[in-house]
């Protein structure tokens, strides 16, 4: 049971963590929640599909389907969270200067919530799908019981305990900082999913070169620990990357960086009032 | 969309296959052989055949996979000119008894 608890807590973390991040950045906007459930309903009905069809989508694309599918959703995800970081750059600080909430929605848009909402749907469609594939074979064998199974479903309560721990630890920096706190969560884990975007795209044989190996701190901090989970979720650590995988990272966390600040207004100095 | 088009345009160059092919069989969650020597630096390829009647992810850090196995199906991996070593994997759904290495010399 506790085998079974870690396994699927060890998938959940990932989209735990996102959808808490998710939560934190949007909150105050208008269907903000809305939006993020759809978001995890969404994914969480695109997982089982995918665990359904995981049969022919492993053997299509001359059995690359599963790299492949993986890959691009990874790459749709980095998109998506570039997007918002740019486009908050832009809002942001017009955002937290609005204090009321109607005023904020107004501003905000909803392109900015449907993009979260989408990355948020992307991150439980990958890791639920495997979730399901490992319930759905824990039933189906019969050999090891209904306590692996309910052990599974409490890795899964706990992932979504980690989305409100998350969400409650970040919504207690002031309103101010999180901005700044948020874009470069986001910046980190878009740089973190490139690379393993890139990982998968080198285990299909997409890309056959940079394959070294850029470190090994494995007997350190093994990304396959909670901790070790976490960090590969926020920073995007890897116990063994390749070369690729670091060229990747660091070069999706220049883009982002570089075209956030150049996308970025400085703010107005509208004239105030003095109490 | 875009990740179907992406995909596509990929699909032409996943089907090259290198070097040696190695087999493994993962049965009761166990692998067969447990222990696969294969040659060192060269480019290989790896075909795991799930017997079993559930699906398996078949993992390895070292070796960089990480897929899953539908129940009686089969996967090919391409496993890189490796250096001479012990390469471990695991089925990470059974990781108790689904384990192994390559051996590269």
């Amino acid at each position: 049971m506790l085998g079974a608890l870690i396994i699927v807590f060890r998938e959940a973390i990932e989209a735990g963590l996102i959808v808490g991040i998710v939560l934190a950045v949007t909150r105050g906007l208008v269907h903000a929640r809305t939006y993020i459930f759809v978001g995890v309903g969404a994914g969480a009905g695109g997982a089982l599909l995918v665990a359904l069809f995981a049969d022919a989508l492993s053997k299509s694309f001359s059995g690359n389907g599963q790299e492949l599918f993986n890959a691009s959703i990874l790459a749709l995800a980095v998109i998506m969270l570039a997007w918002h970081n740019i486009w908050m750059s832009r809002h942001g600080r017009e955002l937290s200067q609005q204090l009321s909430t109607v005023g904020r929605a107004v501003a905000s848009g909803e392109r900015t919530l449907l993009a979260l909402a989408g990355v948020v749907g992307l991150a439980i469609l990958r890791e639920g799908s495997e979730v399901a594939l490992f319930l759905y074979g824990v039933i189906a064998s019969g050999e090891t019981g209904y306590d692996v199974f309910f052990g599974g479903l409490l890795g899964l309560a706990l992932g979504a305990a980690v989305s409100f721990a998350t969400f409650y630890g970040l919504i207690k920096i002031p309103p101010r900082s999180l901005f700044v706190v948020t874009s470069w969560l986001i910046t980190f884990l878009a740089a973190g999913l490139a690379a393993q975007s890139a990982a998968f795209l080198q285990q299909a044989g997409v890309i056959t070169m940079l394959t070294e190996t850029l470190w090994d701190t494995s007997w350190a901090l093994s990304d396959k620990t909670i901790l070790g989970r976490v960090l590969h979720t926020l920073i995007g650590y890897s116990d063994q990357p390749s070369l690729l995988q670091g060229l990747v990272y660091l070069l999706t966390l220049i883009l982002i960086y570089t075209a956030t600040k150049f996308t970025a207004v400085r703010p107005k100095l509208e004239p105030r009032l003095s109490p | 969309m875009g990740a179907i088009t992406c995909a596509a345009c990929f699909a032409t160059y996943t089907s090259v296959s290198a070097g040696e092919a190695y087999t493994l069989t993962l049965k009761d969650h166990r692998f067969e052989p447990a222990q696969l020597t294969i040659k060192a630096e060269t480019p290989a390829t790896l075909v795991v055949k799930n017997l079993d009647a559930t699906p398996e992810e078949f993992e390895s850090k070292t070796l960089r996979i990480e897929k899953i196995i539908p129940a009686n199906s089969q996967a090919s991996f391409t496993i890189r000119a490796l250096k001479a070593g012990r390469y471990k994997f695991v089925g990470e759904f059974h990781e108790d008894s689904a384990k192994g290495e390559l051996i590269a010399e």
